[in-house]
């Protein structure tokens, strides 16, 4: 872990994988966001409403999945103080939110055809609207207290805290569906068998490869403009100070 | 020299690690205590044998889930009568309105409402509930013929 918390090797590499990940994901995106609307066939039940899932389970997936990799950087933050961690931790968080929102925006807009409503209270609805007030806290936290240490990402702790405490919700939102009965269905996709027929299940898979891939793209492009503003900053108070 | 106890001995990297773990340790169990507690109280709605065992008091709203059983259902205008199963038990409910579009014959559903003096439960609201099979028409329509899907 310390070869890559490195600062100088971690630009190196990323200034390769930025670019590599986010063509190679918007490529792959786009091939299953295509098959998905125009060359997949309908539901037998829901027809063609079913295409909003090749948006909503991808943005559901890294919603969580962002979050869960927030929550490892904050720790590692905590712990080893790795300064790389709590820029990485600060860089997923607006783009895990995002995702969030996206999710919660195509599950609403896909329960009004198919359920008869845009929105109800049930577990897994609810867990996942939790997920989003935390990554709007966590934003909040991180800011202010960035903003209290000079721009100085890792010397606050209150915002890693408030993300590791948030990761208790990943399991509910995950076995919502099979410890309550909700209104949303248990999990179409497990480690072991899928109930979605190959003909769907190609796109998605292509959908949640590429939008994962974009993920990392553009949180390696947040994290390399973060260590870009400090090293200006640094330079900038070198040249003051020389000056002074 | 005395020597340091417990974690004071440890590196400050390794104190931070085992202060983390223990903490999370904690959360941990303090979560699964809560969503023990919490129990059933968090569920969206009730099957039909969950109703009969324990009756709602009459009047009180509650939400009714499980399938609408096939051959029950009897539109006559805007009202539509069926029977909500959970393969187990069943209730008849009365409902006035327009039902989703995913309101079938041996698909799920949850109604909203209450319990009137002759058992009938009456909805005010009616949402399709879909399960977690996605399939083209097609094939839907050869498993329909061997008998896979209900």
């Amino acid at each position: 872990m310390h070869r890559f918390a490195n600062p100088a090797r971690f630009l190196r590499i990323a200034r390769v994988l930025t670019p590599l990940l986010t063509l190679i994901g918007l490529g792959l995106a786009a091939a299953g966001l295509w098959i998905g609307l125009f060359a997949s066939p309908p539901d037998y039940q829901q027809g063609d409403s079913v295409r909003i899932m090749y948006v909503h389970v991808p943005a559901a997936w890294l919603a969580s999945g962002g979050y869960l990799g927030m929550a490892i950087a904050s720790a590692v933050a905590l712990v080893w103080r790795h300064p790389l961690a709590a820029i990485a931790a600060r860089a997923i968080a607006p783009v895990g939110a995002l995702f969030t929102a996206i999710c919660l925006v195509s599950g609403s807009l896909w329960g009004k055809p198919t359920w008869g409503t845009y929105w109800v209270w049930d577990a897994r609805l609810t867990s996942m609207l939790v997920l989003l007030f935390l990554y709007l806290g966590y934003l909040a936290l991180a800011s202010a207290e960035d903003e209290r240490h000079g721009g100085d990402p890792a010397q606050g702790k209150g915002a890693a805290i408030l993300a590791l405490v948030g990761v208790v919700n990943l399991p509910i939102i995950k076995f919502s569906v099979e410890w309550w009965n909700t209104l949303h269905q248990g999990p179409s996709i497990t480690l072991t068998k899928s109930t979605i027929d190959p003909a769907m299940l190609l796109p998605l898979m292509l959908s949640l490869a590429g939008f994962t891939l974009v993920f990392g793209g553009v949180v390696l492009m947040r994290m390399r403009a973060a260590l870009a503003r400090t090293r200006t900053a640094a330079r900038g108070r070198r040249l003051a100070e020389a000056y002074a | 020299m005395t020597r340091r106890a417990g974690l004071g001995r440890l590196r400050p990297k390794h104190q931070r690690l085992v202060l983390l773990g223990a903490a999370l340790v904690a959360l941990g169990g303090a979560s699964a205590l809560a969503l023990t507690t919490l129990g059933d109280r968090a569920t969206y709605f009730y099957a039909p044998s969950d109703v009969l065992a324990h009756a709602p008091e009459a009047g009180r709203a509650i939400r009714l889930g499980g399938l609408v059983e096939r051959g029950s259902v009897i539109k006559a205008g805007v009202l539509t009568r069926f029977r909500v199963t959970d393969n187990a038990h069943e209730v008849a409910v009365n409902y006035t309105g327009i039902v989703p579009d995913l309101f079938r014959e041996g698909q799920g559903v949850i109604t909203e409402g209450r319990f009137g003096a002759n058992g009938v439960f009456v909805a005010d609201t009616v949402l399709a509930k879909h399960d977690e099979k996605y399939m083209p028409p097609e094939v839907a329509g050869s498993l329909h013929k061997v008998g896979r899907v209900g």
